[in-house]
């Protein structure tokens, strides 16, 4: 009809008035990082919270204690973020009323990823990172995609710089290209995931401007959650 | 999918102690498949001077064409060495020339000034803005990766032996993390009384 002149519209459109179209999700930005050694855990990550070229706040901790052995990081969509996390709770201790136990890493992992998944053609926009203490006493890093795909690792970084940050940790935490071969690879110590976990973050503060201000790092061991803070470049 | 990351590839130089250094991965991809593992995107155009390119590869042939006549042509008139500097104001002139129909390439170019022996290390985007820092400049398609580890590994005043340890362990690592990249790497470390070239054998997956 609009070859005849005449403009068709339904009666709830209104001509020259534009609709925006709603967009359900949002990117925030920060980067997380997590290290594994032998009976403690390293899980970092920096506390700028952002839209685009502005910054909401300089002091939101994407890091959620979900147990006093198992640590929760989580960037992307923070809207998404919280809304995940406070389902974890949720889930969390209602299993603590049911079977009078806290729940394990392994199950909080297992739980992480089911969750994920029932939102598979709607999913949370998020970048996890799920780091704790096993069964066995042993640090472990378990890494998802936005539709609840979990890996076990012993290293990992995600979020904005997590394509800048993950071949550092290859080569200075897996030894990755130097030519190490079994028992020649020192083990990683506490001192030195710290060490690690914290350049990396100094490093990606340089080149992305979604991550910056400070990181908050926790360390998990068998006796809890300790914590530390180092600033970073606040531009 | 963007044209510059049609083929894959990566190229990094780093300025040391009165040396450079510029590496080069060897993979020529068409997508996801690997056509040949000995295209290297590192050129040398001067004594002390190397082009590297990133990007479409019948683009890189052309450019590297275009600008190895452009530069004789300049050596002939001048009788003289062209320096990094006035090479690389060149390439922007000419990749600018085509502003409105670009050459989809990503240069780098590395060397050390004939007369002043400086270090030099510039990149370039593809319509030939110019950027001439005095640590490292990436190009490709781990450029991410690359940022990540020479922004780690990196300080100043490296000697070449130090700095070809550096911009070994950054290349490798960063392409590895690169589905488009990788299949071996060839280092140039140019000092001024020699260039050195060492192949890197990496894993090829």
């Amino acid at each position: 009809m609009s070859n005849l002149g005449i403009e068709q519209f339904p009666d709830y459109q209104v001509p020259g008035v534009s609709h925006a179209d709603f967009s359900p999700y949002e990117s925030n930005g920060g980067s997380i990082v997590a290290i594994a050694g032998e009976d403690f855990v390293v899980i970092a990550a920096d506390t700028r919270l952002s839209s685009g070229y502005n910054i909401h706040t300089r002091k939101q901790s994407k890091l959620f204690p979900l147990s006093n052995q198992t640590v929760l990081a989580s960037t992307g969509c923070w809207c998404d973020t919280l809304s995940l996390t406070g389902l974890m709770k949720l889930r969390m201790q209602n299993y603590e009323h049911t079977h009078l136990k806290t729940m394990t890493t392994d199950a909080v992992a297992q739980m992480l990823s089911i969750i994920m998944y029932n939102r598979r053609f709607f999913p949370y926009y998020v970048s996890n990172i799920l780091a704790g203490i096993d069964k066995d006493g042993k640090g472990v890093v378990f890494s998802y995609d936005p539709i609840g795909h979990c890996e076990r690792a012993t290293y990992r970084a995600g979020g904005t710089a997590g394509a800048l940050l993950q071949p550092v940790l290859d080569n200075q935490i897996g030894y990755k290209n130097m030519n190490l071969h079994g028992e020649d690879a020192p083990e990683v110590t506490k001192e030195r995931a710290v060490a690690v976990a914290s350049d990396t973050f100094i490093s990606a503060a340089e080149r992305d401007i979604y991550t910056g201000d400070s990181v908050l790092i926790n360390i998990i061991t068998k006796d809890g959650i300790e914590t530390q803070e180092l600033q970073l470049r606040q531009d | 999918m963007s044209i510059l990351a049609y083929n894959g590839g990566c190229v990094v130089a780093m300025r040391g102690k009165d040396c450079v250094a510029i590496a080069t991965d060897h993979r020529f991809g068409v997508q996801a498949q690997t056509i040949s593992t000995d295209f290297k995107k590192v050129f040398h155009i001067a004594p002390r001077m190397f082009l590297g390119l990133t990007g479409l590869q019948t683009d890189i042939l052309t450019v590297r064409d275009r600008l190895m006549f452009r530069k004789n042509l300049y050596e002939t008139r001048e009788n003289r060495e062209m320096a990094p500097k006035p090479f690389s104001a060149m390439l922007s002139s000419f990749l600018y020339e085509h502003r409105f129909g670009p050459y989809f390439i990503e240069p780098v170019v590395a060397g050390l000034d004939p007369k002043t022996l400086k270090p030099f290390v510039c990149n370039m985007d593809l319509i030939g803005c110019p950027n001439e820092p005095d640590d490292f400049v990436v190009a490709g398609t781990c450029a991410e990766q690359l940022y990540g580890m020479c922004e780690t590994l990196w300080k100043p005043d490296l000697q070449p032996d130090q700095l070809f340890e550096v911009i070994a362990q950054s290349m490798m690592n960063a392409f590895d993390r690169d589905a488009m990249s990788g299949w071996g790497a060839t280092v140039y470390i140019i000092e001024k009384d020699k260039i050195t070239e060492r192949s890197l054998k990496t894993r090829m997956d």
